[in-house]
């Protein structure tokens, strides 16, 4: 792949760009739909295409009044507020439980390892509409169904499996004995825990917990199931306005959450290189 | 202690005299406990938050009280009634029902009764719902069951009975039936009439869209994982960006993006007027349709496909496929007989989670599906909000569940949970 050795037959050099003009064409068609609601969400029409001002760079095609009805209108800020309210607290039950259990799970001497893993992958695998249906069941039996902190466990267990597995992912490359050096040192676990442990596995812990977050900031199934009207979050909203009536205000929210993931990319892009930093400058 | 430790045999021991074994045991069994604590805490709150849920939904496939619960008399003297006879109950019977009836319509739950068997007789529910008003106006000193047939015709019919004693007791198979498009019959277990037979064929729609978007991840996932293996890091990081951006995006997100691109005055069909490809009067259909569903899902299951086989490609040592061209294969055998054998567990991997993740999908098919696009899921959940049989929405997905988790075994069995990465 590393260019084009300058004996290559021509047919060779046919295909060395046709493949480039290929992978192109892939590369455009995942990022195309995502890049072009960006402009589209500026439209001064309430269209879903670009008009003629908008193609011809005409100042007059482009408007902000999308963004304005999304930041005035009551229920996508009611919206926004629910979102804000159920993913980071769903984020920190699922990070904090997960993070424990992987932690057990990387212990050398743990039983039923293959079983146990199997149920806490669970939740990722299950089409997400028996999740839902099943809680929805479940939930109102308990008393749960339609309250905040239904939606809360919802979601934890949904979001639980990634934290799992980008965890023990960090920990494969943990050496145990340094726990033992701790321990040997007189730390207690807990200590052990916080100062040892968790300042090299962290990366692995943030990322399991921005999975989490984008799992229920994302999740719109379980919530339309176990949650009311009181718990509409921003997707819910989304998915109502894009299954009734399609109105252009999603394309500016569109636009607002391939902000938020640019971010979300953003952040774990950065941890992804501090740990390998960390890595590179611990033995073994 | 120590007298166990028999002189003649040495046998190590710690310092406090205990067989070095026996400690090293104990030691283990501590290590394994506290390891088990540790995941206790996840474990319990994935079985209450999470499994009892869906086993509480799988019994509901079977549960069937509700005769039982709404007619409990008759339904006792309906036991000794022969079906075949073809003769409708006697006296004592219709005396119970009455007496049933006369509870249930106080409670209010004879409707219930009625929409739930009119699922097994449709017209049933009427009857009920007819008899419930009714009911109270009977007289006590005439016999009963010309009264009640007088009420309604339904119950001078023989399959009105065979009906309600079939479904008299506790657990049913009624609703699997019913999701694999059969009915039990005087015969036996039958194929529903052909206009009512939905469920077979939209589970075969389910597991053929599956197929047809899996195998477009691949045929589009290949190339940009082996382009991205074998750029140099740099480029190919920057170009492993345009495969998470998607990744990271909200799934309603992508799915407006095409709702938007794909509508007949969308982007799209704007583009293709634009060039000249379509006319203006004939801008082509792709939403609501399973174009439209395969487009979409197949742009938000790629990053699935692309992502294990990159892992995987990226182990592919470059040194094979130099070895084979120098051994004289040209530059395609040496792709087919060296490279792409190397990829196939990658291709293995990503086929399968991209398969398990689409024959459950339900948002996209449900947004740019239309009525041809739509999967099981979709069906699942119109029976759980709107239809209201909980019964067969539950059977259902128990199928659904069953062909998952098949999957979810080989994908453990082939690959191993723990290989599952992410970005």
């Amino acid at each position: 792949m590393s260019g084009l050795p300058p004996y290559a037959s021509p047919l060779q050099r046919f295909w060395y760009y046709a493949f480039r003009t290929i992978c192109g064409l892939i590369f455009f068609f995942l990022i195309f739909p995502i890049l072009v609601i960006i402009p589209l969400s500026f439209n001064a029409l309430p269209f879903f295409t670009f008009t003629k001002e908008m193609l011809s760079f005409d100042p007059a095609g482009y408007s902000l009044i999308n963004y304005q009805d999304f930041f005035t209108n009551s229920d996508w800020n009611n919206a926004v507020y629910n979102s804000f309210r159920i993913a980071p607290v769903a984020t920190l039950l699922a990070t904090s439980v997960g993070t424990v259990a992987a932690i057990g799970l990387s212990r050398p001497h743990i039983p039923f390892r293959g079983t146990i893993m199997a149920i806490l992958i669970s939740p990722m695998i299950v089409p997400v509409i028996i999740s839902a249906a099943g809680m929805y069941f479940f939930y109102s039996r308990i008393g749960l169904q339609g309250t905040y902190w239904g939606v809360i466990l919802a979601h934890a267990a949904l979001g639980t499996p990634f934290v799992i597995i980008t965890v023990t992912a960090t920990l494969v490359g943990f050496d145990q004995s340094l726990v033992r050096a701790a321990a040997n040192l007189g730390a207690d676990p807990v200590r052990t825990f916080f100062k040892v442990q968790m300042p090299l596995i962290i990366p692995g812990v943030v990322s399991g917990a921005l999975f989490a977050f984008i799992t229920s900031f994302d999740e719109v199934v379980v919530i339309l199931f176990v949650g009311s009207s009181h718990q509409k979050t921003l997707p819910w909203q989304m998915f109502t306005g894009l299954r009734e009536q399609i109105s252009p205000t999603i394309l500016a929210v569109a636009t607002l959450m391939v902000a938020l993931s640019i971010m979300l990319l953003t952040t774990l892009e950065l941890l992804r290189r501090r740990s390998e930093r960390l890595r590179g400058l611990s033995p073994g | 202690m120590t007298d166990t430790t028999a002189s003649d045999t040495p046998i190590l021991t710690t310092r406090d005299g205990v067989p070095l074994k026996r400690s090293i045991a104990k030691a283990l069994r501590r290590e394994k406990f506290r390891a088990l604590l540790l995941v206790a805490p996840l474990l319990l709150f994935i079985l209450v938050a999470f499994i009892a849920p869906i086993a509480d939904m799988l019994f509901r496939s079977v549960e069937n009280d509700i005769v039982q619960e709404t007619l409990p008399e008759t339904v006792v003297l309906l036991k000794d009634w022969d079906a075949a006879s073809g003769q409708i109950p006697e006296e004592a019977v219709f005396a119970a029902l009455a007496a049933d009836m006369k509870i249930a319509v106080k409670e209010k739950i004879h409707t219930r009764l009625g929409s739930r068997l009119n699922y097994e007789s449709p017209g049933i529910s009427s009857l009920f719902r007819k008899s419930g008003r009714e009911v109270r106006k009977l007289d006590d000193e005439a016999p009963y069951r010309e009264q009640f047939i007088e009420i309604h015709d339904g119950w001078g019919d023989v399959n009105t009975w065979k009906t309600i004693q079939q479904f008299s007791s506790k657990y049913t198979d009624g609703y699997f039936l019913a999701a694999v498009d059969r009915q039990r019959t005087a015969e036996g277990v039958e194929p529903k009439p052909e206009d009512q037979q939905i469920y077979l064929f939209l589970f075969g729609r389910t597991f053929f869209l599956s197929v047809t978007i899996t195998l477009s991840c691949i045929l589009l996932g290949y190339p940009i994982a082996y382009i991205l293996a074998n750029l140099p890091l740099r480029s190919s990081n920057l170009l492993m960006i345009l495969v998470l951006l998607p990744f990271w995006t909200s799934l309603l997100v992508r799915t407006s993006a095409w709702k938007v691109l794909l509508q007949q005055q969308g982007v799209i069909n704007d583009f293709l007027v634009f060039i000249g490809l379509v006319a203006d009067d004939g801008r082509l259909v792709m939403i609501n349709n399973q174009t439209g569903t395969i487009i979409a899902m197949t742009h938000i299951l790629l990053p699935f496909m692309i992502l294990p086989l990159y892992s995987v490609m990226k182990t592919i040592s470059p040194v094979y496929v130099r070895a084979a061209k120098s051994l004289g294969a040209n530059d395609w055998t040496a792709f087919w007989k060296v490279y792409f054998p190397n990829t196939i567990p990658g291709i293995g991997a990503g086929s399968i989670l991209c398969f398990i993740l689409s024959i459950g999908f339900y948002i996209t098919p449900e947004l740019v599906g239309g009525t041809s696009g739509i999967f099981i899921s979709n069906r699942i959940a119109y029976h759980i909000s709107s239809s209201l049989n909980w019964g067969l929405a539950a059977s259902l997905g128990v199928i659904l569940l069953t062909i998952v988790m098949i999957f979810y075994w080989l994908y453990d069995k082939i690959v191993g949970i723990d290989n599952v990465k992410l970005g």
